[in-house]
């Protein structure tokens, strides 16, 4: 009786223990398990001085943003945010909190922008375990440590179970522009090359594999990962770069028409010419998927003016996070509206539109 | 109408329910081998290749009529004049 | 990646387009006008416009797109069973991805689940199953759409869920066969069609045989043929040997995979849980067809959701854009249907053929040739 008792009391235990270590509403309240929450999980992960002031919002010297650059009027501010949603929250290649780094980050070095500070904001499903929370956060203090940016003010919020799933992110990044760069695809020009920086639609292939239950296994990666050193080391030695783009939501195909659309110059693509990942081929030949349209989360399409794309293109080579590099179009006056187009190793071309809605596995 | 692509068989994992795992560039699936026992039995059927549609093979791809169509082709590349 | 790699190989398709354009310039003297050639099965579409095949053949060949694409036939009606299953509260409702965007009357079963129906999206009929195991106190309903290459699997799985005595298993079927389809288009006196290439999938189950019809009948010549530019490109060489000789017969291209008898075992099974060609069957934008519908045999109806949750027969097509059995019959290109591109496009499909990625006008929206969108906005 009395061994049984104990037992019992034993697994309570446990219970609560295991309680205290799942986020529960408690945490979102305001009161000392919010603090708890963030004294002893997130602000250690983060540490640095300007989220240890403590105070509502990080207050950064103009020395401190310009760091290594010389101070002058035509440095500009970047600031760009983008919130993340992803299931399932680990996948092959990274995780929720990977994504939501390098998501911003890439955003702010597409720009030209040299990345300085991220804001993060996590809003948590009642129940997540807290450990899940801590790993997540880990992920996206490791991608700031290796490019030299501080996560420097954030928050978070608690949802009941159900109203979200497991963990949604947003992330804000701030960077300056150093004064000579201006990358914008409304300087596109007929005659452009246009550059990958890594393998077409990894990312969403790897994600349709494990999302949605559809029984399919594959070596595959996601290829997240931060371009910001490889658009700096590209940036740093070369003027000619007109703009560059993550090919992220939508595929090269949603990138390539957005740069149509504003250059108005027509963007034809090489089919043969694309990198591919065998996995990739024989995903998108299963489930009736075009690669243009798959996402990338390493990715970017690059414009450069044609008498440095050789040159360009060497340089990204030699960067891990270019070694699949490959020119794969060049850009041409538009005859009326402009468009994106594939040429195939036939010769012969299609129109490239953007996705329609989500991508669903088709049968027929 | 009807997405049947060839896959390899590598590895039967269910004899009793005829499962089976195909591969294709790396990507793996199970998908039903029963359509086809009646042309091999189960154990001849790995290292075969099958067109797989919505998770049944539905019948073999026999590797030595497609090189005769393949074949075909080349004859009639061969009896082009040269240009 | 093997076996498919070789037949996009462009020198032997461009060498294999040279071989036959004689061919095509002599039948198009002889009939006085381009050769129509109608590629009865969706797959077949998408892969001459992915490929830009129309643009590297010889202008004396006209494609003819035909009706064999189950998605876009799927009539509104259908549609509505699926959304009041999907809906109800003790349903998970399964599907192929395909299926999801088709327009009914008012929804689609992507705004049903927008809405918060249980609707799902599966590889394989199989994983219904799984389902079912899994939710006990579910209804799980597989949505069965497709032609003679998917009825098999459907098949087998209702004869496991017979064996394995599943009570939360149904199917909604809405399975067609081909055959009475094309006999439909070629009983009509208006077709402009002069040969056929064969579904090639369809064939791998229903064989050779199967087709007897069109070349002894209605006299036009058909070729099974294989979904790689290079298999359709040498399935029109075939077609128009025929045609030159003046032969009809039934050939077959695409030996690697279609054997003459078909699969028997996959005919078993579908002989076994389907009624095949016993009732007629709605097609969206063609209407009632002839003995084209396939329901479950009265030895399955268990396993029929339409009968186990008692849901009202629907044989009347709401409407249809009324230009696209014109289309399917050759008397229009897509463009030519004042629908195209305007109130009919992929974004909001109207009519059959424009509903699916496989169907003809949505093939031709995307993929058309450069030459001809310039009107298209």
């Amino acid at each position: 009786m009395a061994s049984e008792l104990s037992k019992e009391t034993l697994t309570s235990a446990k219970q609560n223990e295991k309680k205290k270590d799942l986020i529960t509403l408690a945490h979102g309240s305001g009161g000392a398990a919010m603090a708890g929450l963030i004294n002893n999980i997130l602000k250690p992960i983060f540490n640095n001085s300007w989220l240890n002031e403590g105070e509502d919002q990080a207050r950064i010297n103009m020395a401190d943003l310009l760091a290594d650059l010389a101070p002058s009027d035509q440095n500009r501010l970047a600031i760009t945010t983008d919130s993340y949603v992803i299931n399932p929250i680990e996948f092959p290649g990274g995780d929720i909190g990977k994504l939501a780094a390098c998501g911003t980050l890439n955003d702010l070095a597409v720009g030209g922008a040299i990345p300085r500070f991220l804001s993060v904001s996590f809003i948590l499903e009642e129940g997540l375990p807290v450990e899940r929370l801590a790993k997540m956060a880990h992920s996206i203090q490791q991608v700031a440590e290796q490019e030299g940016v501080a996560v420097v003010t954030g928050d978070t919020k608690v949802v009941p179970r159900g109203a979200a799933d497991g963990l949604f992110v947003n992330t804000t990044g701030v960077g300056i522009i150093p004064s000579q760069r201006s990358l914008g695809c409304r300087y596109i020009q007929p005659g452009d090359a246009l550059i990958v920086n890594g393998q077409v639609g990894n990312h969403g292939a790897a994600i349709a594999d494990v999302r949605d239950g559809l029984g399919f296994t594959s070596i595959l990666k996601s290829d997240c990962a931060s371009l910001n050193n490889l658009i700096q080391s590209v940036l740093h030695q070369f003027s000619s770069v007109r703009c560059i783009r993550d090919a992220t939501r939508g595929g090269v195909a949603a990138v390539a028409n957005e740069f149509a659309q504003v250059s108005e110059c027509d963007l034809e693509l090489w089919e043969a010419e694309l990198p591919l990942h065998d996995s990739v081929k024989a995903i998108c030949e299963l489930l009736g998927f075009d690669p243009l349209h798959l996402a990338n989360e390493g990715n970017a399409l690059w414009v450069v003016d044609s008498s440095e794309k050789d040159a360009v293109l060497a340089q990204l080579l030699s960067h891990p996070l270019g070694r699949n590099a490959r020119i794969i179009g060049e850009a041409k006056a538009a005859k009326s509206k402009p468009r994106v187009t594939a040429k195939n190793a036939l010769g012969t071309s299609r129109i490239i539109d953007l996705p329609v809605g989500e991508l669903l596995p088709r049968i027929c | 109408m009807c997405l049947g692509i060839p896959t390899q068989i590598i590895e039967i994992t269910n004899a009793d329910s005829a499962l089976a795992v195909v591969e294709l560039g790396g990507v793996r699936r199970e998908v039903n081998v029963a359509l086809l026992v009646e042309e091999l039995p189960l154990d001849q059927l790995i290292g075969q290749w099958a067109i797989v549609h919505a998770g049944f093979a539905i019948g073999l791809v026999d590797e030595d009529e497609a090189q005769q169509t393949l074949a075909t082709i080349s004859d009639w590349e061969r009896e082009e004049p040269a240009s | 990646m093997k076996l498919i790699d070789p037949f996009r190989d462009p020198e032997p398709i461009k060498s294999a387009i040279r071989h036959l354009q004689p061919k095509a310039i002599s039948c198009a003297d002889q009939l006085g006008r381009p050769v129509q050639i109608m590629e009865v099965c969706g797959g077949h579409t998408h892969t001459l416009f992915k490929f830009g095949l129309p643009e590297l053949l010889p202008k004396q060949i006209e494609f003819v797109h035909g009706p064999g694409c189950p998605v876009c036939v799927l009539p509104r009606a259908v549609i509505d069973q699926a959304i009041a299953l999907a809906t109800r509260a003790d349903v998970i409702f399964t599907t192929f991805g395909d299926a999801l965007r088709v327009p009914g009357s008012e929804h689609s079963l992507q705004a049903v689940r927008a809405q918060g129906a249980d609707v799902r999206v599966l590889y394989s009929p199989a994983d219904a199953l799984v389902l079912a195991q899994q939710n006990p106190s579910k209804q799980v309903v597989f949505f069965a759409i497709g032609f003679e290459t998917t009825m098999p699997s459907t098949a087998l799985v209702i004869q496991q869920a017979a064996k394995q005595g599943f009570e939360n298993f149904s199917v909604l079927s809405h399975h067609i066969t081909i055959m009475p389809t094309l006999r439909a288009l070629l009983d009509r006196d208006d077709v402009l069609i002069d040969g056929f290439i064969g579904p090639g999938h369809v064939s791998a189950i229903i064989g050779e045989q199967a087709y007897r019809d069109i070349a002894d009948h209605y006299q036009k010549p058909l070729v099974i043929s294989g979904f790689e530019p290079l298999d359709i490109v040498q399935s029109i060489d075939m077609l128009l040997t025929q045609l030159v000789e003046q032969r009809c017969d039934i050939e077959n291209q695409y030996t690697r995979v279609v054997k003459s008898k078909g699969n028997q075992a996959a005919l078993n099974a579908m002989y076994d849980v389907f009624a095949i060609d016993s009732e007629d069957a709605l097609w969206r934008g063609l209407g009632q067809i002839k003995d084209s519908g396939a329901p479950i045999s009265n030895a399955y109806a268990h396993f029929d959701a339409a009968k186990r949750f008692a849901l009202p027969v629907q044989n009347q097509e709401i409407d249809c854009s009324g230009y696209c059995d014109q289309v399917m019959i050759g008397k229009l290109k897509p463009s030519q249907c004042p629908h195209f591109g305007k109130s009919c496009s992929p974004q909001q499909p109207m009519g059959a053929l424009m509903v699916s990625t496989e169907g003809a006008c949505s093939a031709y929206y995307r993929y058309r040739p450069l030459m001809e969108n310039s009107e298209v906005v």
